[in-house]
Order: structure tokens, then C-alpha cells, then sequence
């Protein structure tokens, strides 16, 4: 008799103006969490837009001639006519900022772009085929692992002479390792997959099982992996301008810039620390879309698994 | 298309599959495991084989052998696959890549992970009408709707759209169906196809596959654990255990005058729906043996309880072929 009584209570309050309180807040909880998500994935795509359109549309901006000195006005703090500062050459520190953007940038996307593509390509084709395709790529994969970059950057600039193209060289080499070990490892799994043999019974071509049908569903780890790699190859750069391995001056990147406003750290905080602080900005924008993408990602398993 | 669907349509009866002396190994330790050990069944147009028998007995390694598919690193050791005449073991690759998903479709039990989860089901119909049935972009996505609400998949425009994960695991079974016909096989391989169902979905699914068949006259054949789907859907049954055929024959025959005490013991280890004090299901004792290390003779021997020791000698072979009702137990006869 109660049982019955309080399921008619709760009908009840289920019917009644609390009925439609306890559904909007069990839906609001719901969607908070996916909110939330999407609120630091859009933080993140509006930092690196805006700093990849400044450094694109500079000259249409106002800011031009990164490399012009202005020896009178050497070392000014920053001022309403130059935001960041000037160098010890004077020349304008924002304006360089921003043309550095167009250096570090496309290094930072090219060398994460094509070391993607290929580690994935081969990564899915090791993972699939196994054998003896699996177990050379995967002792390449030691090696350059294994192998100390900073001895391999030297050895390149040693050969093609300092500047941009040594960074290039040695990022490519060496980057799409650890795409090809993340991607073969999910391929390994993903190969086993019902959806896989499926496919097979209808008499795909292999080539098109694994990079249409499995390579989608292994991707992941390396979208998210890559979001990182923009940010660390951007380091990259700066490490390697900073030891006099990446640009040469004059060049406006970023990191030659830190080098350079090194010296007068103590005097002229401004000149290393703001460039500095550019360099974490742009970190944490790209940090942000890669946490987002990963969420994304999570939120697809969760569902696909539940079903 | 009706015109091409009457011209699809085969002659009723005409023998398309003959598999003999089908032996499947796989490397096991320092030996040889044979999951599936001399198959002998034929299928013919219209008809539909079950092979039944508990997990792990061969049943679905055989089916998958017939697509060439036999999982890494087994291998197909012995035998003859007959497809129309043409002999499939030891055809080339490119030759059974034609047939799968052509002549040759196949049904999975699991369909959540049998459909690709970053597709959408309209992604992976219309891929399957375009690469195999030759269909342009329009034509496949119309037919796709058409195989849609063939299968009974409500609001199909719609349903095109969604992802595999978005639908019931009935519809999702119902589009693996959808896309295993949609390029009018002549043999259908459906691997515990209603196992991962309710029971209600289950009869639904069935009496779709039976509807297939009467249509276009196709072949099935069914591998299922499930005594009831079985004797519901098939017109032959191959009794399956360790990889042996311990007994074959008309469905009829089989299940109303089974001659192995395998099959015997199934049957009365199967539930009825009546509540009956009198005869509760009866399991059969002991576990199926491990493939690796089979006894001599005839393997359910262990477990069998009309053993004796000669069984430990007898040959496991059928006495009499399918359509004869075969038994590989010299020992019991037919229970009455």
C-alpha cells in the first residue's frame, strides 16, 4: 500500500512543476560538462587565430620592417608607441613578435604536418601488415627515438650550414617516430576489430580497409599527440635559435629574440620576457584545442561503447 | 529492378556449395589443433544448413574458411570447397576478394562492433552498393533507403545519418543485414546472427532472412549454439563438437530422432517455456574438451553416458551423408 502511495507521489512530482525543475537540471548537469569542453576548445582556437591572422595581415596592421633600427631609441620600455618595448638595436620588439609568428608558425605546422602524415601512413600500414614491414619500421622507429637530437641537429647544420632549413631537416627526420609507434600501437588493437573482418567479407581491397576503414578509428591519439607537437616544435625552434642551431639574426624568431634580450635581462626585462610570454600565450592556445579535441574524442568512446 | 531481381533469382535446389573433407589447423604448442576436422556438408539454392554446437566446437572457423578468411595463423590443411563447381581452396586471392560481399555475403552475431563507429550508416551502405554493386552516387543512396525500409528500419532518409552507435542494437543488426544483401548474394554466412538479441528481435531477424530467401532463392548457412533458432530456421543441421561432425541430417530428422548422444543430450539440456516439474533440462556434465589435447576416438566420449571402451577406438566418421541423417555413434540408436 505505500509502495503504491509514494510511486503515485512520485508520478506526482514527476507531472507537477517539479517534474520539469529535476529534467532541466539533470540536463543542464549534462550539458555543463560538454559546455565546458567547448568553451576551452574555442579559447584555444581564438588565441592561435589570432595571433596566426596578426602575423599574416601585419603589413595591413600598421607593422612593418621588424629589422629597422632606431639606435636613438635603443632599449625603451614599453610605451604607448611601442607596446613591448625596443632592443638594444631599437627596433620596435612587438612588431618583431609578430613577424616571428611568420617563422615560428609555419615551422611549427610543417614540421608537425608532415611528420603526422607520414608516421601515420606508416605507423597504420606496420600495424596492419605486422611481419617483417612491422618489425623494420619499428627498429627505424628505435633508432631515431634512441638517437640525441640536439648530435643530429649538428650534424645537419654541419652540412647544410646554420639557418631554418637544418631545423627542418632534423624535425622532419626524427617526428613522425613517435606518430608511427602511436599509431601502430592502436592499429594493433584495431586490426582484431569485428568491423575490420566485416569489411573483408565484403571484399575490400586491403589498401582500403586500412587507411578508409581502420585508419579513421586509429587517428585519434596522433590528432591529439599533434596539437602538443605544435606547441613543443615551436620550443623547438626557440631552443635551437637560442644556441645559434635555428635562425640567424636578423631574424625576428622567436626564440633569437629571447636570446638576444638575454643579455640585458637584468636592465631591460621587457626585451626577452614578452616574446617569452608570446611563445607560452600560443602554448597554451594550442595546449587548449588539443585538451577540447581530446574530450571530444573521449565523449565519441564513451558513447560508442555504451551501446 | 524487378526485372533484374527475377533474373538474379536461381533455380530452387541447385547445388551451389559442396564442402568435403574441410580440415582446419591451427598451431597449438608444439602440435597441431584442428578446429575444424573433415566438414562434409552442400547447400544448395533456397536452403538453409545449421551448424550447431557449443562455443568453441569450429563452427564459426569453418564458416569463415569458406571466404578464405580463416583467422591468422590457422590454415585451411585439407579439404574441397565447391562453389558452383569452382573449387575455392587454393584460388587466388584476388578471385575470393571478387566473390566476398558479391556472390558471398556474411552476418556477424555482434553488430555494434561490425559496423564501423566513425561511418555513418548511409557512409557504409552506399560504399558497399558503390565498390560492389557498381551503383553511381544517387542511385546507390536510393537503393540504400529502399534496403533500409526493406529490413525494417524506420524513417530510413533519416536513419541514413546516423552513426552506428545512435541506433538500437536491432536496427544495427538490421543494417548489417541490410548492407550483407544489398548485393543479392546467392549464399549468405550468418554467424550467431540473433545471439546478441532479445528474444523478440531474435523471431523478427529470422523471419527477415527467411524473407530473403524466399525472395531471390538464396542460400544460407546458419552457425548458431541456439537449438531453438536452429530447428526453427534451418532445413539441414550439422552437429558440431570439437571440431568433429558427430551427427547430420534433415532438420526433422535430427532433432525428433537425434541418433548421437551428443545431440541427444542437447536437445534435453534445451529449456522449454511449459513449467513442467516432471522434466526439467538435464545439462549435459563436464566441459567441451580442449582442442589441443583430444582423447582418441571419438571426443564427446568423456562426457557421453552411454561410453564404453571400444569408444576410444571408433573412427569419428558419419555413417550416412546429410541428406541421410549420419550419425558418428555406432553405439545408441535413434531415441524413439
Amino acid at each position: 500500500m505505500s509502495a503504491h502511495a509514494s510511486s503515485e507521489a512520485v508520478a506526482a512530482k514527476l507531472s507537477g512543476p517539479l517534474g520539469s525543475g529535476v529534467a532541466a537540471r539533470l540536463q543542464r548537469r549534462a550539458a555543463s560538462e560538454r559546455r565546458w569542453a567547448t568553451v576551452t576548445l574555442w579559447i584555444g582556437i581564438g588565441i592561435v587565430a589570432t595571433i596566426v591572422f596578426v602575423s599574416l595581415a601585419a603589413p595591413l596592421l600598421g607593422f612593418s620592417e621588424p629589422n629597422k633600427q632606431h639606435l636613438t631609441e635603443a632599449l625603451q620600455a614599453p610605451s604607448m608607441q611601442h607596446p613591448f618595448g625596443t632592443d638594444t638595436l631599437g627596433r620596435d620588439i612587438l612588431t618583431r613578435v609578430i613577424y616571428g609568428g611568420r617563422i615560428d608558425l609555419t615551422f611549427a605546422f610543417v614540421t608537425t604536418l608532415v611528420p603526422f602524415v607520414l608516421g601515420a601512413l606508416l605507423g597504420a600500414v606496420a600495424g596492419y601488415r605486422g611481419g617483417w614491414v612491422d618489425t623494420t619500421v619499428n627498429r627505424l622507429v628505435d633508432i631515431v627515438v634512441a638517437f640525441p637530437f640536439i648530435v643530429l641537429i649538428l650534424a645537419i647544420v654541419t652540412i647544410v650550414g646554420p639557418g631554418l632549413t637544418g631545423a627542418y631537416i632534423g624535425v622532419f627526420a626524427v617526428g613522425w617516430a613517435l606518430y608511427a609507434r602511436l599509431t601502430r600501437g592502436e592499429m594493433l588493437v584495431e586490426r582484431q576489430r569485428e568491423y575490420i573482418f566485416a569489411a573483408k567479407t565484403l571484399g575490400y581491397s586491403t589498401p582500403r580497409i586500412v587507411f578508409r576503414h581502420a585508419l579513421p578509428n586509429v587517428i585519434r591519439a596522433a590528432i591529439v599527440f599533434s596539437m602538443a607537437d605544435i606547441v613543443l616544435n615551436i620550443l623547438l625552434l626557440s631552443s635551437l635559435s637560442y644556441l645559434g642551431l635555428g635562425a640567424v639574426p636578423p631574424s625576428p624568431e622567436w626564440g633569437a629574440l629571447v636570446a638576444e634580450g638575454q643579455q640585458v635581462l637584468l636592465t631591460s626585462w621587457w626585451v626577452a620576457t614578452l616574446p617569452g610570454l608570446v611563445i607560452v600565450l600560443v602554448g597554451v592556445g594550442f595546449s587548449l584545442i588539443g585538451d577540447g579535441i581530446a574530450d571530444r574524442f573521449g565523449r565519441d568512446f564513451s558513447l560508442t561503447g555504451g551501446g | 529492378m524487378s526485372t533484374a531481381a527475377a533474373e538474379d533469382r536461381i533455380e530452387p535446389g541447385t547445388e551451389l556449395l559442396k564442402v568435403s573433407g574441410l580440415t582446419v589447423g591451427f598451431p597449438a604448442g608444439a602440435g597441431l589443433l584442428l578446429a575444424a576436422d573433415r566438414i562434409d556438408f552442400e547447400v544448395g539454392a533456397g536452403r538453409t544448413v545449421g551448424l550447431v554446437g557449443e562455443s568453441g566446437c569450429g563452427k564459426s572457423v569453418t564458416l569463415r574458411s569458406l571466404l578464405g578468411l580463416v583467422p591468422y595463423p590457422g590454415e585451411v590443411l585439407a579439404g574441397q570447397i565447391r562453389w558452383r563447381g569452382e573449387e575455392l581452396l587454393g584460388a587466388s586471392k584476388r578471385r575470393l576478394a571478387a566473390l566476398r560481399g558479391t556472390e558471398i555475403s556474411m552476418v556477424f552475431q555482434d553488430p555494434t562492433s561490425c559496423l564501423n563507429p566513425v561511418f555513418s550508416v548511409g557512409d557504409q551502405m552506399t560504399e558497399t552498393l558503390r565498390k560492389r554493386a557498381g551503383l553511381g552516387k544517387g542511385e546507390a543512396r536510393s537503393r540504400a533507403i529502399e534496403l533500409l525500409n526493406r529490413v525494417g528500419v524506420p524513417s530510413p532518409e533519416r536513419r541514413l545519418a546516423s552513426y552506428p552507435h545512435e541506433l538500437s542494437g536491432g536496427m544495427r543488426q538490421r543494417v548489417m543485414i541490410a548492407i550483407a544483401i544489398s548485393t543479392r548474394p546467392k549464399l549468405l554466412l550468418a554467424d550467431e546472427p540473433t545471439t546478441a538479441l532479445d528474444v523478440t528481435t531474435q523471431e523478427q531477424i529470422l523471419a527477415l532472412l527467411k524473407d530473403f530467401q524466399e525472395e531471390n532463392g538464396m542460400a544460407i548457412v546458419l552457425v548458431s549454439h541456439d537449438l531453438g533458432v536452429i530447428s526453427e530456421t534451418c532445413d539441414e543441421v550439422v552437429v558440431m563438437y570439437a571440431g568433429r561432425m558427430l551427427e547430420a541430417g534433415l532438420d526433422r530428422a535430427v532433432m525428433r530422432h537425434p541418433r548421437h548422444p551428443y545431440t541427444q543430450g542437447l536437445i534435453e539440456a534445451m529449456p522449454s517455456l511449459e513449467v513442467s516439474d516432471e522434466e526439467p533440462p538435464v545439462p549435459i556434465p563436464g566441459q567441451p574438451p580442449n582442442l589441443a589435447d583430444l582423447p582418441p576416438g571419438c571426443p564427446f566420449a568423456p562426457r557421453c553416458a552411454h561410453r564404453r571402451d571400444a569408444c576410444a577406438e571408433i573412427p569419428v566418421t558419419l555413417d550416412a551423408s546429410l541428406l541421410e541423417h549420419g550419425s558418428a555413434c555406432p553405439f545408441v540408436e535413434a531415441a524413439a
